[in-house]
């Protein structure tokens, strides 16, 4: 019998030797290499904030040109019932975008791969709709839609549609073909494969999509907010724009990003609980 | 050494669970495969004849491109030939196939990423209506059968090349079949544990009394496993020679020292430089 053979336990005991010290040595060398992960990042942007908040004071720049770090965080905590009055609406926004356009796009990755005619007739016009910006879709959708939270969402779902439809694609089709040979052999039916093989072959690709989608849905509903919109982000970020009031769009600006950070961490966290068997694969 | 006396060939035990011991597994009558490319239509098999006993142990040994894997896959209903007549265990290879006669063991493995070696030992008993046949065996009792006893639970990332070989030999045997295809499935393995997994092949094969067809590019795994080599030979790919394998059964890995053993991989050697 092989030593790989055998029980984990069992097979452990030859490979390796008892060196308590040893171990605990390279458990703290692990711990210190996590915690450097954490840190480093925060140190980062602790540093850089200062060397804004450093430059501002040391130039003597003024507020409406770049406000100080500290203006901002003021502003922040002063109108921070206005700040999330405005956030509401474009969260709302970018969430139902990037549910609306990841359906469809996994819908349509699906038709794709069930029939190529229909990848064949339609790709083309996909990728044709990608190339026009988004600045340049937003008023179209505006004039289509009207001015409420629909064409923020449209955007949204358009900014998020791309990415996972090539992505989805691609995972629903590059299947290892000795895995659809076995799936032959044991006389599996279509939708057999499609769901025991395909879905869960697709899932890598599909949330490396996710993660694209969902900074970008923000980026969508902020730049729709932008055209004929009194409230959400966009708009506030142009209204302080128009009123010099850079503190007001600086902190703006830092709330959405927040927004997109959590968004983002949210996939990624679902990505980690739904894909144990890829983690450390994981982009 | 566990070389036997007596020169006569014996069957292999044949336990009650395969009653298809007796009789002619396959049978193949002037079999031909082409595939047409871009570059023109390739002949991968010409005019294959071949008879395989219930039972026995075959090897299939031939240089790059001989049609050794597209034998297997036409066996198995993944290939349809372009001419010629074959009946597996009696019918057309498709009826064998749904009745999940034939089991096969691909080259890296094939097991999926996202299902621990338990998940991927059931996977034929989920699909393809493979949950209620008399033949189907206990998953967990079959990853002990090939020493993966403990290792129920680990994703194949987790496990060595060997042990993920060892799983899609389980999962090739859950269906109980009575053909087992298998397609240089130690080809990527270390020479060590490749020696290790021959041996214990030879184990599994006395113990299900399964046909096995085992393609190979190695002329002493070959000759170890076989109780004949079928030797083919490329472009066209078609049968050399059927080369009987004399060396008595069961085999242990030192009778790959015995004179014989020696003289059997110089013949073959030699048939093979030609082919």
């Amino acid at each position: 019998m092989s030593d790989q053979a055998m029980a984990p336990g069992a097979g452990l005991a030859g490979a390796f030797t008892d060196d308590k010290a040893a171990q605990a040595r390279y458990l703290a060398h692990q711990r210190h290499l996590l915690w450097r992960k954490r840190i480093l990042p925060i140190v980062a942007i602790a540093g850089l904030i200062f060397l804004w908040w450093a430059s501002v004071e040391a130039f003597d720049i003024k507020p409406f040109i770049a406000p100080s770090p500290v203006a901002v965080v003021q502003t922040i905590i002063a109108k921070f019932g206005l700040l999330m009055t405005n956030l509401l609406p474009t969260a709302i926004e970018a969430i139902l975008g990037f549910i609306l356009g990841n359906v469809a796009a996994i819908l349509i990755a699906t038709a794709f791969v069930q029939k190529k005619t229909m990848e064949e007739a339609f790709f083309p016009v996909a990728v044709m709709i990608n190339t026009i910006p988004v600045v340049a879709k937003a008023p179209i959708l505006v004039l289509l839609l009207g001015n409420g939270m629909e064409p923020k969402i449209a955007i949204a779902a358009l900014i998020c549609f791309f990415p996972t439809l090539v992505n989805m694609t691609r995972g629903l089709r590059d299947v290892n073909p000795q895995a659809l040979e076995l799936m032959k052999v044991l006389s599996a039916s279509q939708s057999e494969i499609f769901f025991k093989i395909r879905v869960q072959n697709s899932l890598p690709y599909l949330f490396s999509a996710l993660k694209i989608a969902a900074s970008t849905a923000v980026i969508g509903a902020i730049v729709g907010e932008w055209i004929g919109s009194t409230n959400g982000i966009g708009a506030l970020i142009i209204q302080a724009t128009y009123n010099f009031d850079s503190p007001l769009l600086y902190a703006t600006i830092a709330v959405g990003s927040t927004f997109s950070a959590a968004f983002f961490g949210v996939i990624t966290y679902a990505e980690r609980r739904i894909l144990k068997w890829n983690v450390g694969r994981a982009v | 050494m566990t070389v036997q006396a007596t020169a006569v060939r014996q069957m292999p035990p044949t336990p009650a669970a395969a009653p298809q011991t007796a009789g002619t597994a396959i049978d193949c009558r002037g079999i031909t495969v082409r595939f047409t490319t871009e570059r023109g239509t390739v002949t991968a098999l010409q005019d294959v004849d071949l008879q395989v006993a219930a039972g026995s142990f075959i090897t299939l040994l031939g240089p790059s491109g001989c049609g050794k894997s597209t034998l297997l896959r036409v066996v198995a209903d993944l290939i349809e030939p372009t001419a010629g007549s074959l009946t597996v265990l009696g019918d057309k290879p498709s009826v064998a196939r749904e009745r999940r006669d034939i089991g096969f063991v691909f080259q890296d493995a094939a097991l999926l990423p996202w299902r621990t070696a338990l998940q991927n030992v059931t996977l034929p008993l989920e699909v393809g209506g493979g949950d209620k046949r008399p033949g189907n065996r206990d998953p967990r009792e079959l990853l002990a059968l090939v020493g993966l006893a403990g290792w129920e639970d680990a994703y194949p990332h987790e496990l060595s090349g060997g042990m993920r070989q060892r799983v899609a030999i389980a999962r090739a045997l859950v269906s109980g079949p009575k053909l087992l295809m298998m397609d240089e499935p130690f080809g990527a393995l270390d020479e060590i544990t490749r020696d290790r997994l021959n041996e214990e092949l030879l184990d599994v094969w006395a113990k299900t009394g399964v046909t096995i067809l085992f393609v190979t590019h190695s002329i002493y795994e070959a000759a170890f496993l076989g109780q004949q080599v079928l030797l083919l030979a490329a472009r066209p790919g078609r049968v050399r020679e059927l080369v009987p394998v004399t060396l008595p059964e069961p085999r242990r890995l030192p009778v790959r020292e015995t004179v014989e053993f020696v003289q059997l991989a110089g013949h073959l050697r030699r048939v093979l430089e030609t082919c």
